[in-house]
């Protein structure tokens, strides 16, 4: 079936199975992998990504049913490495990556999670990335950067 | 960024590794671009034992898209030895030959045009199997009349040790206390799954791997598919996380490599989540009994400990693990007669691995709840039995009951370290305030001392190089393998220190045969200490000749030659000063070197620590019971984690967050499970329980340093730390939190059905 939907503000239009997921026609149809996946069970968060706006696992999500809307993946979330969004700032400065393959799930994630609440405190931005797997971090920097992109002075963790 | 005494060492420098990672520019293997490269997919066992007469791929054959189904037979591959203590008996065919061991284990692999084909292709092939009975745990293969997994065997053991057989422990003991550990199977679960792509090229195989090792996993490789290794390139692209589990080979590299030889044509193979779970080796898997005899003020006599360990259905290194075991077992104490014994069972279960901690951790984790029980027999103070018994920092270098040698060590200060940092006189006084309530929600506090080895097993030694080119950059090479650890970041800051080149003029080469000579790679907690001395050494050894360089150069006296701006120059004098590129240019022209100097700004060496180090530290735990439902909540957790001398504290504490996170993990989450016919039940995400932001608090972590004497940073290993310690003290935290109620002790992972029925059993 023909399905087009709008990654990064470009048209990307192709004929697919009906069964194939968004994640997929990101990485293999538009090429653009630094959407990750992490398991097979909706689980890991590790292929979020923003549709219309808002955080999804994009491995829930058929491409047919995204046909007609916005995408935005990592690679749309600034314009290169020297630019970067204020939460990639903040991941970096705070050391919330490792391995690097939850991060791009887990900073579109953690954008969302700021539009929704803007000055989140520790326990809302724990509970508010429950669905996003790291197996390095242990979350603690994680929290702290999505403290500190949101402005927070007080209650972040050291 | 503060520096501290003008050297860029022992500060917080962010790493060069996040941006391009950020933008999510890097290449894990399944987004390498390889045209027309064929997708594999396996059909693996439904059984866990069962004898194999025949597949039938006729069907699989015609489905759209297929290029091929190969079994054993066809490929023709001899089994190969995953860790090279174990006899050719041992050896694991990649293809099932006439038998499978285990739910997973390889029997055939269908290539296809695409993935999905190749998947839709694999549940077409029909293997007629017949099974056979089936041993999960160590006790059960171990059983007289178990089914034996190996006909030439004997016995289902692929492993066995004792020490002290002789010793009575208990001479002189007042008081003995016994503990069953059941420190369970763990699966490492990387975020990124296992994986593995072929190229061919003429004669010339490019092998990727998402692997810890892949410079010593090429001779594997070619060793074993008999291959020419200068026609064989292996290299990681970037890895997404690896615990150990990703560290040594695994038959579907050996698979992809043949079939990409035979077809000519590139093959991948991505794992999918709930094949990992299945098929990556897991970890630990090991029953503990211990023994320890106490007089009746509080110092340990002696230690008796049994341990029974499961290797899984093949024997890896996870086969050897419980000598590591034994080399821990007398811990950070004082411990006049130890016995230990280990036997190590082959099951119908996925092999065991190291994953991270790799046998340490269970004996940390047995011996910190046998001393608490014994503490508490004693009616002394958990930290206080402790402080009792440590080993003193005059008695280093020392070995061991268990045959460590340990570098250096000061366990009090450490101790003393965390328990100022959790305020413990002031927890003790709030839970005294909640048991005196009776309050629903119950405090505990554990406490836990650890010493693990790092570089273990004779993997004290790497290469490491470092040239300067004509155009003033520097390379660095070493044979280990980062795969999130920050190598690029903490190898260029050493070389940065030593040269004075900015960073950014340092470029680190790893993970590549065609750049790499040799290396073990990462594991073990290893790579600072031998590769980062490598790389220390190098850039010693290349300044030395370069400082007499610039003294031939700049007419001056070499002892006058220091690292000036962007090169060398005469102290005091910036003016008579030579760049890092003339200096390289200079050195590669005969006729600007002093008489009998060798061309070239470079060294290349195998640095040998001459021995394993020994970190150490202690944790303190702070959960909350709820005594009606049993549900535990981490509340703080403090460590105090000692790996000499700190090169980026950043990364250190990076490794504490997630060391602790994992053993959290092991102490109250997640534990491998098997039905009666070996089926696994934790074979997805789903069901196999990594805990989330949600499930864990902020850490409050820090360090000593006692630097090791036994390489030129100082440096010991950090990578596995925060997971020795941070089990046991949790662990004894939630016995400690219904200790009161009669409850001595509670198998991991401490679920709330498991704690509930502890208080409901005690009561």
């Amino acid at each position: 079936m023909e399905v087009t939907v709008t990654i990064n503000g470009s048209a990307v239009s192709a004929d697919v199975e009906a069964r194939t997921l968004l994640v997929h026609y990101i990485r293999d149809t538009a090429g653009l992998t630094g959407t990750n996946v992490g398991c097979d069970t909706s689980s890991c968060g590790a292929c979020t990504v923003h549709l219309n706006g808002e955080a999804v696992k994009s491995c829930t999500v058929l491409a047919a049913q995204a046909d007609g809307q916005e995408v935005t993946t990592i690679e749309g979330l600034a314009p290169s490495e020297d630019e970067m969004h204020p939460m990639q700032t903040a991941f970096m400065e705070c050391h919330a990556l490792q391995c690097g393959y939850c991060t791009p799930g887990m900073v579109m994630a953690s954008v969302s999670l700021l539009d929704e609440i803007p000055n989140p405190t520790e326990a809302q931005v724990r509970e508010g990335l429950e669905g996003n797997l790291c197996r390095c971090t242990g979350y603690h920097n994680i929290v702290k950067a999505v403290l500190t992109a949101s402005g927070a002075t007080e209650g972040v963790p050291a | 960024m503060t520096q501290v005494d003008g050297s860029i060492l022992g500060n917080a420098v962010l790493r060069r590794e996040d941006p391009s990672l950020l933008v999510g520019a890097d290449q894990y293997l399944d987004d390498l671009k390889l045209d027309g490269a064929g997708y594999v997919h396996f059909v693996r066992s439904e059984y866990a034992h069962a004898t194999i007469n025949g597949v039938d791929a006729s069907s699989a054959l015609e489905m759209p898209g297929v290029i091929g189904v190969y079994t054993a037979a066809d490929l023709d591959i001899p089994p190969f030895i995953a860790f090279p203590a174990f006899p050719e008996t041992l050896g694991r065919p990649p293809l099932a030959v006439g038998k499978v061991r285990f739910v997973g284990d390889l029997i055939a692999a269908v290539v296809a045009e695409t993935r999905e084909q190749a998947v839709d292709a694999a549940e077409m092939v029909v293997v007629d199997a017949d099974p056979l009975p089936v041993v999960t745990t160590a006790p059960e293969a171990l059983a007289e009349g178990a089914v034996q997994l190996y006909d030439d065997l004997g016995a289902n053991v692929c492993f066995a040790t004792a020490i002290g057989e002789d010793l009575d422990p208990f001479e002189g003991a007042d008081t003995v206390v016994e503990c069953t550990m059941n420190s369970q199977r763990l699966a490492g679960v990387p975020m990124e799954p296992n994986g593995c792509a072929v190229i061919p090229d003429g004669d010339h195989l490019t092998v990727y791997m998402s692997s810890q090792n892949p410079v010593a996993v090429r001779d594997v490789v070619v060793g074993t598919l008999g291959l020419d290794p200068e026609k064989v390139r292996v290299l990681a692209p970037a890895v997404g996380g690896g615990f150990g589990p990703k560290a040594g080979p695994y038959p579907e590299f050996l698979i992809l490599t043949k079939l990409a030889q035979m077809l000519g044509q590139s093959v991948r193979w991505h794992e999918e989540r709930s094949e990992n779970m299945v098929n990556m080796v897991q970890g630990r898997d090991m029953v503990l009994t211990a023994k320890m005899g106490f007089t009746n003020d509080g110092k340990i006599v002696g230690l008796d400990c049994n341990v029974l360990a499961n290797a899984g259905a093949y024997a890896t290194i996870g086969g050897i693990l419980a000598l590591f075991t034994q080399t821990m077992i007398q811990a950070v104490y004082e411990m006049p007669k130890v016995k230990f014994s280990a036997t190590t069972a082959l099951t119908n279960t996925p092999p065991i691995g190291a994953y991270r901690g790799a046998g340490r951790p269970e004996a940390t984790q047995v011996i910190e709840r046998v001393l608490d029980m014994g503490a508490d027999a004693l009616g002394i103070d958990p930290a206080e039995i402790r402080r009792m018994n440590f080993l003193q920092p005059e008695s280093f270098p020392l070995t061991t009951a268990g045959g460590a040698n340990y570098d250096s060590g000061e366990y009090e200060k450490a101790l003393d370290a965390a328990l100022e940092a959790a305020d413990y006189q002031g927890l003790l006084a709030q839970q005294a305030e909640r048991r005196a309530s009776g309050a629903v929600k119950q405090l505990g506090i554990g406490v836990s001392a650890y010493v693990e080895v790092t570089a273990p097993a004779g993997l004290h030694v790497e290469y490491g190089a470092v040239e300067i080119h004509d155009d003033g950059k520097v390379t660095a090479k070493v044979g280990t393998s980062a795969h999130g650890q920050g190598h690029i970041t903490a190898f260029s800051m050493i070389v940065s220190d030593m040269l004075g080149v900015p960073m950014d003029d340092i470029t680190v080469l790893q993970s590549d045969t065609d750049h790499i000579p040799r290396g073990v790679g990462t594991m073990g907690s290893r790579s600072l200490q031998t590769a980062g001395s490598a790389v220390h050494v190098a850039s010693e050894t290349v300044l030395v000749k370069a400082k007499a360089l610039a003294a031939h150069m700049l007419e001056a006296s070499e002892s006058d030659i220091v690292v000036g701006d962007g090169g060398l120059q005469v102290a005091g004098v910036p003016s008579s000063s030579v760049s890092w590129a003339d200096l390289a240019a200079a050195a590669n022209d005969a006729s600007k070197l002093p008489e009998g100097m060798e061309p070239g700004l470079a060294h290349e060496l195998d640095f040998d620590g001459t021995d394993s180090t020994f970190p150490f530290g202690a944790h303190v735990s702070v959960v909350e019971v709820d005594t009606e439902t049993g549900q535990v909540e981490m509340l703080r957790h403090i460590a105090v984690d000692d790996c000499g001398k700190i090169l980026n504290p950043m990364i250190v504490t990076g490794q504490q967050h997630g060391g602790i996170a994992q053993g959290a993990a092991q102490a109250l989450y997640e534990e491998v499970a098997f039905d009666e016919m070996g089926n696994p039940i934790t074979s997805n995400l789903m069901d196999y329980a990594i805990p989330s932001a949600a499930e864990l608090c902020s850490f409050e972590t820090h360090n000593t340093e006692t630097p090791s004497p036994r390489n030129p940073l100082g440096a010991k290993g950090i990578g596995e730390s925060g997971t020795i310690g941070s089990t046991p003290a949790i662990h004894n935290a939630v016995v400690d939190a219904v200790s009161h109620l009669g409850v001595s002790h509670i198998d991991m992972p401490l679920s709330a059905q498991r704690v509930w029925k502890a208080m409901q059993d005690a009561s």
